[in-house]
């Protein structure tokens, strides 16, 4: 266990200190950097999803008024490396083969954003096509099991003897779930402005993670990363889809270089962000429980059916919430991949634990239907002494206390379990829970340093992002915590690669890589200069180490609650309310904190009953690939989200006693909805997104 | 996005004239989906001539009963006039369901009518579509076509009319006044639409450069009476998966006159006039204030019209004959592969539509 930092500022529900800039317009986004006389870009996109090109013909486009040049295989500066592995991502123009519809494959420098559009309309294209295959089914003969699945897991778990335990099992739940193939839509689209100069790269862009960026560019243009500075003051949201740089990110380093040193901006379109940053993978899950009749788990079979892109690996950990969340003493996991011509699957908030838990939590209500218990109680009866993966204690598990405290407040006591019989003003009406989960992400390597400044402030740099976290004001607190003064006295530089290295924002795991660095290097401060520094007095430091980190598995927990209403004539399904209680350790920043929850369950809101991309097995492309036919939850779907969370903190997890909390919200959130749903009409359903055409009968 | 002219119209016969006389011209109105258009490549004018300026922003009682709206009055602007809440319910109510208050601040009432459909292969220039490209095939018939027609489609176009308002014009008897190169006329709402056919390129009868000034609506009397109900999935910001504009007239305990539009079902709005004729006659039950205050179905949502639930023999024999008017209209409808939901949907809030006006009319009596 590490000493935590005492709690003055943390904990305080301070305004974010980057509101009014953000506000009144003066928080410069990526593609607002003010940079001299700049270029502008558009991409050319493959209209095929697999073959070859035969023939570019860019000449009209060239001929345009005010086109710089247009870049192709055929005449891109070379990238440097192999292009194997997850390269093949970033291996922009550098072939004439097509693996996705949607990739890009050319792109045009223009004085201006309406020119490079016109251009990138001019140039014409012969193909050869050929087959392509994007249909995900469980019975494809080609499943394979990966290596390893994101974020380091085992791809398969075997405990006990599940065939048997099922076999025996008085009481058996076996069905299959799915999830469809999902899209990040931050309000800020990637967007990322590239000036290559004798000095380097210098990149101003829309990530979740500069050092990233720059650790994954500047091998490929054969940069020393020295000589690459990534910019990322202030991002509109990434949801995952910027934790790692895509391929407009090497079309604006490509074309840098070739500009005699004017800046390129390339802002991605929202429809081209459904072919080029990434997705979640549409799943197909099949979850087996066998129960005792007082719903004792006995087995546990979650087994995940997901796709990939050819050219790429990512492999979603669907299962991997089965393996820790309940005491069933036989669990099987395993996760299977099917290898397609589609754009490469990324992070979506809470990979793996947001559509695994929409499985299992369905699941566990499944079986309190079929075990007539109430689902709040069977959750509380299957709760583990220790963590059923690992062996060893929780450093905190109140996962019970979040279920009653939820229940209380959402005023369960009183729900009558028969599905179907609340009918009222011509809305059926239903109330559904679920548990959430989300691993503590302890990301290493960061470094930070403080700085005693001549107006007796101290400032505090670190290489952090604010992806509209609150990272600006919540690191900010931890900072004066960590130098025991008050937040007046702190001045936080983050969002640059000539800070210290710092993790990406991701995994929920942002604000505790780069706090305890903060910390580290608040420590080396005091140590080295004492209470009373000089001006210009500096230290680094490094994060703590957290023995405790080895002993104990450390997770966040939750319970969701919702309530919703279907129209009895036509499907149509509202959500009045929703609650979580959260258990995440100590909250540092009640008001972004609640932001994040909120904003979360919002997005589990969304994913149960509106997001679907739909690719058609013809073209290989997202039909639906733009705001208006991609469904989000709108404002007026959105009534009363209420999320809290339980007093404590963690000092097993880091010095601030914190676990991470961007991603919980959304685990659990859509299998609530979806079994209040099956609570209101007495339909249950298990693909999502719960649409009306799958109520009608 | 290709380069064009643009113009800003001085007056209507020169802004017809300057349209009609190019091949390659468009209206340009608020914009709301031509701008779209533009930078998808959907649409690839030379010349735009920009009529939103034009002395069309009036909405004006006609003598003798109805009004005038002028082709440029804003959505948002008509939805709240006192004139159309108090005697078109249906048209408020139609074009509040629309769209966003952003778009509906800007959207004119012309450029509501002549938006396009917003089937996504229509919109995708990588994609074939008969309606965008004659000829080349229609993605959606044996594509992603959940939100297409299933009635009055063709093997060449699956495609619906996107627009709430037009739906409520339809029941209203709207006309539609054109200026064209040859003068103007008048062209009923009912007949402005086109079926896709063999020429799905072809939204409406309009010729090139015919430009809409205004749309007269009728004094109806039992337009006080009307409603419209959007079936979607989000609450708001989504085209209708089913709509249904609806206007009743009750005398002595039964309904004397129907009109009823379909909106999400067609190429067109769809005039549902087989069922205004099976409406007709209709006994409205007793005491319909209590019988028809229940949902249409039983819990789960039912397809097939299933048996109500808590009501009396009166009450249902209604509900029974507003489902058989349903029916008779929606016979002939043709599912594709994703949108067979659409048909039991559409009958369900037709029947539900029909019963909160028949309810209404039994409490004001």
């Amino acid at each position: 266990m590490t000493e935590t930092i005492r709690a003055r500022a943390m904990g305080r529900p301070l305004e974010r200190l980057d509101g009014r800039d953000k506000v009144v317009g003066q928080a410069p986004y990526a593609y607002e950097q003010q940079v001299t006389d700049p270029l502008y870009l558009h991409p050319v996109q493959a209209v095929i999803a697999r073959g070859r090109i035969n023939a570019i013909d860019t000449a009209d486009a060239e001929s345009l008024p005010g086109v710089v040049t247009v870049l192709t295989h055929l005449n891109a500066p070379r990238l440097t490396g192999d292009g194997d592995g997850d390269d093949r991502e970033l291996w922009v123009l550098q072939s004439d083969e097509v693996h996705f519809r949607g990739q890009f494959i050319g792109v045009v420098v223009a004085e201006t954003s309406e020119i490079a559009r016109h251009a990138a309309d001019l140039v014409r294209v012969e193909y050869e096509r050929w087959p392509h295959d994007v249909e995900l089914s469980a019975d494809r003969d080609d499943l394979y099991a990966p290596d390893k699945v994101n974020a380091g897991h085992d791809t398969d778990t075997d405990v006990g003897d599940v065939a048997a335990a099922l076999a025996d099992a008085p009481v058996v739940v076996d069905h299959t779930y799915r999830t469809p193939m999902e899209y990040n839509n931050p309000m800020e689209p990637h967007a990322t402005v590239a000036v290559w100069d004798a000095g380097g790269l210098t990149m101003y862009d829309s990530t979740q993670g500069v050092h990233v960026v720059r650790q994954r560019l500047a091998p490929l243009f054969g940069l020393d990363p020295g000589h690459v500075r990534v910019v990322a003051p202030h991002v509109g949201g990434g949801f995952g889809s910027k934790g790692a740089p895509h391929a407009h990110n090497v079309l604006a380093g490509l074309a840098a270089q070739v500009t005699g040193g004017r800046p390129v901006k390339l802002a991605v379109t929202r429809q081209q962000m459904f072919s080029v940053v990434g997705h979640r993978t549409p799943t197909i899950q099949r979850i087996g429980l066998g129960a005792e009749t007082d719903g004792r788990l006995t087995a546990l079979v979650h087994e995940v059916v997901e796709h990939t892109s050819r050219i790429v690996e990512y492999a979603e950990q669907t299962a991997v919430v089965s393996r820790m969340m309940y005491a069933a003493p036989n669990r099987r996991t395993r996760h299977r991949l099917a290898a397609l011509d589609v754009p490469v699957p990324f992070w979506m908030r809470a990979p793996g634990e947001a559509p695994g838990a929409f499985a299992l939590e369905v699941a566990m209500d499944e079986l309190a239907v079929a075990c007539g218990l109430d689902p709040v109680e069977l959750r509380i009866r299957n709760e583990p002494d220790v963590d059923p993966e690992s062996g060893r204690p929780f450093s905190g598990r109140r996962m019970s206390e979040c279920l009653r405290e939820g229940a209380r407040r959402f005023g369960w006591e009183s729900r009558d379990p028969t599905p179907a019989a609340r009918l009222r003003d011509g809305w059926l009406e239903g109330t559904g829970v679920a548990a959430s989960v989300y691993p503590r992400i302890m990301q290493t390597g960061n470094r930070a340093w403080v700085r005693y400044g001549p107006d007796g402030r101290y400032e505090v740099g670190i290489g952090a992002v604010d992806i509209g976290t609150g990272t600006w004001t919540a690191l900010t607190q931890i900072a004066a915590d960590a130098l025991e003064v008050p937040v007046e006295e702190v001045r936080l530089r983050i969002g640059d690669t000539d800070l210290p290295e710092a993790a990406v924002a991701g995994g929920s795991g942002g604000l505790s890589a780069w706090g305890s660095a903060v910390v580290g290097a608040a420590r080396a401060f005091r140590e080295k200069f004492g209470r009373h520094p000089s001006a210009g007095d500096e230290a680094t430091g490094t994060a703590p180490e957290s023995p405790a980190a080895e002993d104990f598995s450390m997770y966040s927990f939750g319970a969701q609650f919702a309530h919703v209403r279907v129209h009895a004539d036509t499907g149509e399904i509202r959500v009045p309310r929703m609650l979580g209680v959260f258990t995440v350790g100590r909250v540092v920043n009640p008001r972004t904190a609640r932001s994040q929850f909120v904003g979360a369950m919002t997005m589990g809101l969304s994913m149960a009953l509106h997001e679907e991309a739909v690719l058609d097995p013809r073209f290989g492309h997202v039909v639906n690939h733009d705001l208006a036919t991609y469904h989000i939850a709108t404002h007026a779907d959105v009534q009363d989200v209420d999320a809290i969370w339980l007093d404590e903190e963690d000092p097993r997890s880091n010095p601030m006693g914190i676990r991470g909390i961007g991603e919980i919200g959304i685990v659990g959130a859509a299998a609530a909805v979806a079994n209040a749903v099956h609570h209101a009409t007495g339909v249950r359903v298990r693909d999502l997104p719960i649409t009306p055409d799958k109520l009608f009968h | 996005m290709r380069p064009l002219e643009y113009r800003r119209a001085e007056d209507p016969r020169r802004a017809v004239t300057a349209v009609a006389g190019r091949p390659g011209a468009m209206f340009l109105g608020a914009g709301t989906n031509l701008v779209d258009h533009l930078k998808l490549g959907v649409a690839r004018p030379d010349l735009l001539v920009d009529v939103s300026h034009l002395p069309y922003d009036k909405i004006e009682p006609r003598p003798g009963g109805g009004l005038r709206i002028g082709a440029a009055v804003r959505n948002s602007d008509l939805a709240a006039h006192p004139l159309v809440r108090q005697h078109y319910p249906v048209l408020a109510q139609a074009l509040l369901s629309g769209a966003s208050p952003q778009l509906r601040n800007l959207a004119t009432t012309a450029g509501n009518l002549l938006q396009r459909t917003r089937c996504p292969y229509f919109q995708d220039v990588t994609t074939p579509c008969n309606k965008r490209e004659p000829g080349t095939g229609c993605s959606a018939l044996e594509g992603y076509n959940r939100e297409h027609a299933v009635l009055g489609a063709s093997e060449h176009c699956v495609a619906v009319h996107p627009s709430d308002m037009a739906v409520a014009l339809t029941v209203l008897d709207a006309e539609v006044r054109v200026l064209g190169s040859g003068g103007e006329r008048t062209i009923p709402i009912t007949e402005l639409y086109r079926l896709p056919g063999d020429r799905p390129d072809r939204d409406t009868v309009l010729k090139h450069g015919d430009l809409i000034t205004a749309v007269d609506l009728p004094g109806l009397p039992m337009a006080a009476h009307s409603a419209y109900r959007k079936v979607r999935e989000r609450a708001s910001y989504a085209f209708a998966l089913v709509s249904v504009a609806a206007a009743v007239q009750v005398r002595d305990g039964a309904i004397t006159d129907a009109r009823v539009a379909f909106g999400g079902l067609a190429h067109k709005p769809w005039r549902a006039y087989r069922a205004e004729e099976a409406l007709r006659g209709v006994r409205v039950s007793a005491a319909p204030g209590d019988t028809l205050a229940e949902a249409t179905t039983a819990a789960p949502i039912a397809a097939g019209g299933a048996a109500s639930t808590g009501e009396n023999a009166g009450g249902t024999s209604t509900v029974e004959d507003l489902r058989a008017a349903a029916d008779a209209e929606l016979a002939d409808a043709r599912p594709l592969a994703h949108n067979a939901f659409k048909i039991p949907m559409a009958r369900n809030t037709f029947v539900a539509v029909l019963r909160g006006l028949l309810r209404e009319e039994g409490a004001t009596r």
